[in-house]
């Protein structure tokens, strides 16, 4: 049999096998190998880490604002690293590194993809669980104890790693370097191989699950766009994250072996080191050939959650479906293609720099296809303001506007002018920071009663929607103006230099609009939580939608389906079609239950049904002649 | 046969499959990358090995090779529910498999003799190194696959199972052999 084959799963065979199932509390909430429960841990676990990163990222602003003055109370928090309540200068650099390593890996992709790729895999697609459960499990495992290790280093004498996230050696290679090259950087080694484990393990699973374990009618082109977007990401990451690891391996192996890999010509203290003939650009290259499809490993999922979110709530199919999944796997391709923009400033041949700008540009063309898809689709729906709803949109506009800035940063030589400087924090803040945490949050708030059986508190998402999205262009935007102005980005106290004090208003401004923005978190923190526990009871299917994960109960069950998997017959997306009385259809009903609003194109692929079709319609057609 | 269907759906055998050729996949990519950055370091540093592969490599080829054909009798062994025939081959797959282990090894002292060492100004040097130590991590891992195949033979386990974890050391011993072809090869090309 094909090994691509759908399967039917043995309903009934799995049915007797859990009738005397019990879960102890171990089994159940701890090393559990359910994917809904998994899901639970991976989302918790990254909402966590990203309150982490976030405090991280509000003391390093507290310190760009106010460079002069000291706070009492930042020594009793932090101690050494704060020494006269004022930032440690290495310590900052340690903020500025683990805020930006926890963000992109721990939240975005582990939080992200780890949450509703197992969630929605197995339920959109029809499937018990996932391929390997037991694998799933130790990716989640895998993914826990790499977020242990990354906050030790915190505990150690010299902090932790703070080369930045990109680790780009000498400064990661060489312990004696700087204080956070030590065993600082020695911890994050240890934590991205077991992060890059977990995210393999489930990557290797997303895919597997998506190719071989949908329901009976499932075809590809009856998917859900999340899955679609889920599948990509999952490939992108399973041929993308061995690169790092090539690359990591290579500097452990100068990092304590002594091998010549990366360095080259290196002086320590007056001391002349014995290293020779080493490339440091050879890490970038192999760093930013996962780096960049690691961006769209980021924002993918948000893409997939965001068209089906917004055309639910529209009330309208997705506009473009198979244009919205030609140009996820566009970007898919694209994104292995483009990793030299990372570094025209390198010394990079400018013949080559022009091969990666041309490339680079060309995925505007994607992303335009997209973004006018997802604006297609709101045009004349029935919009209904969900605070999930308000997500999606917000992801739309921060794709925009982070996008465009991409256009400029993409191009070799205007890049000479704006690499590292705060445009590019700017930039990618916008298209993949805001964009993809938009994307989640929506996700969060819109699959909330399929994860708990409860909904969130509506209100306080409207507060927690506009006091972020306002916060967060607040701060991000005129950081382009910084950039523009030659501000380099990771200095701890640029506002000394002469040319540069006149930004030290508009630090102030950003970092009390970053308070504020997270200030707002609380709002969701405490809607999240309390709606675990005391929110309304959901219905089973609260958002009228169309996919298949709305068809279980709302009460989890291990398997998802109490009964067969339902049989799937249409694509996800036929909302307010004409001749139908309800808005909405479930991919479950077959065609043979809405006469009244099928169109010849349902029935591509399917003669028989056709005729049926047109013999009904014409028996109708009789019908009103005799009347 | 029915019975048997409906047993390997329950045990998702036809997707852990899959997930061994997505596996195959990614460690395809680690050594691809590998690969790439030694072109990258000797293209753009105009460091080359600059010595000639020791020939135990090709004595290692000989013994992988080997391997990948006894494994190959041992699957349709299995297949034909002749067990005896089966363990006979896994057992001298192992075998192969720890002879290429020891060669590989052995190699590398040689290596050193020739003044080669892995701590080396000339990093196409250290490559050959981390090529081969790499490659003997998937040897390491295949050669406990193929040693659980062999147990769960010994055991008697369900045939189904028999064959599942037949195929699964087979995918990726096969594609341990044809790695270190590839990495062979492109040891030789760039001798000089």
């Amino acid at each position: 049999m094909s090994t691509l084959a759908v399967q039917d799963h043995g309903v009934v065979h799995h049915e007797e096998g859990h009738e005397h199932h019990h879960d102890t509390f171990l089994t159940k909430y701890i090393f559990s190998q359910d994917h809904k429960m998994i899901a639970k841990q991976f989302l918790i676990t990254g909402i966590t880490m990203a309150f982490i990163a976030m405090t991280l990222s509000i003391l390093f602003r507290i310190q760009l604002a106010y460079p002069d003055k000291t706070f009492p109370l930042l020594q009793t928090l932090l101690g050494r690293f704060a020494p006269d309540g004022r930032l440690d200068p290495n310590f900052y650099l340690s903020l500025v590194t683990i805020h930006g390593t926890i963000m992109v890996f721990f939240v975005l992709t582990a939080g992200l993809s780890g949450t509703f790729s197992n969630l929605l895999i197995p339920l959109q697609v029809g499937a018990r669980d996932m391929a390997s459960p037991f694998m799933n499990m130790l990716s989640y495992w895998f993914f826990f104890i790499a977020c242990v290790i990354m906050l030790s280093s915190f505990f150690v004498q010299k902090g932790p790693a703070s080369g930045g996230w990109t680790v780009y050696p000498p400064l990661s290679a060489l312990p004696k370097a700087m204080p956070g090259s030590g065993e600082g950087m020695t911890l994050w080694l240890i934590s991205m191989i077991c992060f890059i484990g977990s995210s393999l393990m489930g990557g290797i699973n997303y895919v597997s699950t998506v190719l071989n374990m949908r329901t009976k009618g499932m075809d590809l082109w009856k998917m859900p766009l999340t899955i679609w977007a889920f599948f990509l990401t999952a490939v992108l990451g399973v041929l993308a994250f061995p690169v790092l690891v090539a690359g990591v391996v290579l500097l452990i192996f100068d990092r304590s072996f002594g091998t010549s890999f990366y360095l080259s010509d290196i002086v320590i203290a007056g001391q002349v080191m014995p290293f020779e003939g080493g490339s440091p650009i050879l890490f970038q290259h192999l760093f930013w050939f996962l780096g960049h499809p690691e961006v769209y490993i980021v924002i993918m999922p948000a893409m997939g959650i965001a068209s089906e979110v917004m055309s639910v709530n529209s009330r309208k199919p997705i506009f473009g479906y198979h244009a919205m999944v030609y140009s996820l796997i566009g970007i898919t391709v694209l994104s292995f293609i483009v990793w030299g923009h990372h570094m025209f400033v390198t010394g990079m041949n400018p013949f080559l720099g022009g091969v990666f700008m041309i490339t680079t540009l060309i995925i505007a063309v994607p992303s335009a296809v997209k973004t006018f898809n997802w604006l297609a689709t709101l045009w004349r729906g029935n919009i209904r303001f969900t605070p999930a709803m308000l997500f999606a949109i917000g992801m739309v506009s921060f794709f925009i506007s982070g996008g465009l800035t991409g256009i400029f940063l993409g191009n070799a030589a205007l890049d000479i002018n704006l690499h590292d400087t705060y445009f590019v924090v700017a930039h990618f803040h916008l298209v993949m920071g805001s964009a993809a945490i938009f994307g989640m949050l929506c996700g969060v708030y819109h699959w909330f009663p399929k994860m708990f059986g409860r909904l969130m508190d509506t209100k306080l998402g409207f507060l927690h929607f506009w006091l972020t999205f306002i916060g967060a262009y607040l701060v991000f935007f005129p950081m382009h103006f910084m950039g523009l102005d030659g501000v380099p980005r990771r200095y701890y106290a640029f506002t000394e230099f002469e040319s540069m004090k006149q930004w030290l208003s508009v630090n102030v401004f950003i970092t009390w609009s970053a308070i504020i923005a997270g200030l707002a978190q609380v709002a969701f923190l405490y809607n999240f939580v309390h709606s675990i526990f005391w929110g309304e009871k959901t219905t089973q299917n609260p958002w009228q939608a169309n996919t298949l994960e709305w068809t279980t109960p709302v009460e989890h069950i291990h398997g998802n389906w109490p009964g067969e998997i339902p049989t799937v017959y249409r694509w996800p997306y036929d909302y307010s079609k004409p001749g139908n009385d309800s808005d909405f259809i479930p991919q479950i009903i077959p065609f043979s239950q809405t006469m009244s609003s099928n169109i010849p194109s349902d029935f591509e692929d399917n003669t028989g049904g056709l005729e049926a079709q047109s013999k009904w319609s014409s028996t109708q057609k009789a019908n009103e002649q005799v009347k | 046969m029915m019975a048997q269907i409906q047993q390997e759906d329950k045990l998702n055998l036809g997707a852990k499959k899959f997930n061994m050729w997505i596996f195959v996949f990614t460690s395809f990519m680690f050594f691809a990358a590998l690969t790439s950055g030694f072109i990258v370091y000797s293209g753009g540093r105009g460091h080359g090995i600059h010595l000639i592969l020791p020939h135990a490599f090709i004595y290692s080829t000989i013994c992988i090779l080997l391997s990948s054909v006894t494994l190959f009798v041992a699957s349709n062994a299995a297949k034909r529910l002749q067990f005896a025939k089966q363990r006979l081959y896994l057992g001298l797959t192992l075998l192969f498999g720890v002879l290429f282990f020891i060669i590989q090894i052995y190699a590398w002292t040689l290596l050193i003799k020739m003044g080669v060492y892995f701590v080396n100004n000339n990093a196409s040097q250290s490559f050959i190194y981390v090529f081969t130590g790499m490659h003997l991590v998937h040897i390491i891992a295949g050669l406990f696959l193929i040693g659980n195949t062999l147990k769960g033979s010994y055991n008697n386990i369900p045939q189904v199972k028999n064959l599942f974890r037949m195929e699964m050391s087979s995918i990726f011993w096969h594609f341990v052999d044809i790695i270190w072809i590839y990495l062979y090869v492109f040891l030789l090309l760039n001798q000089y």
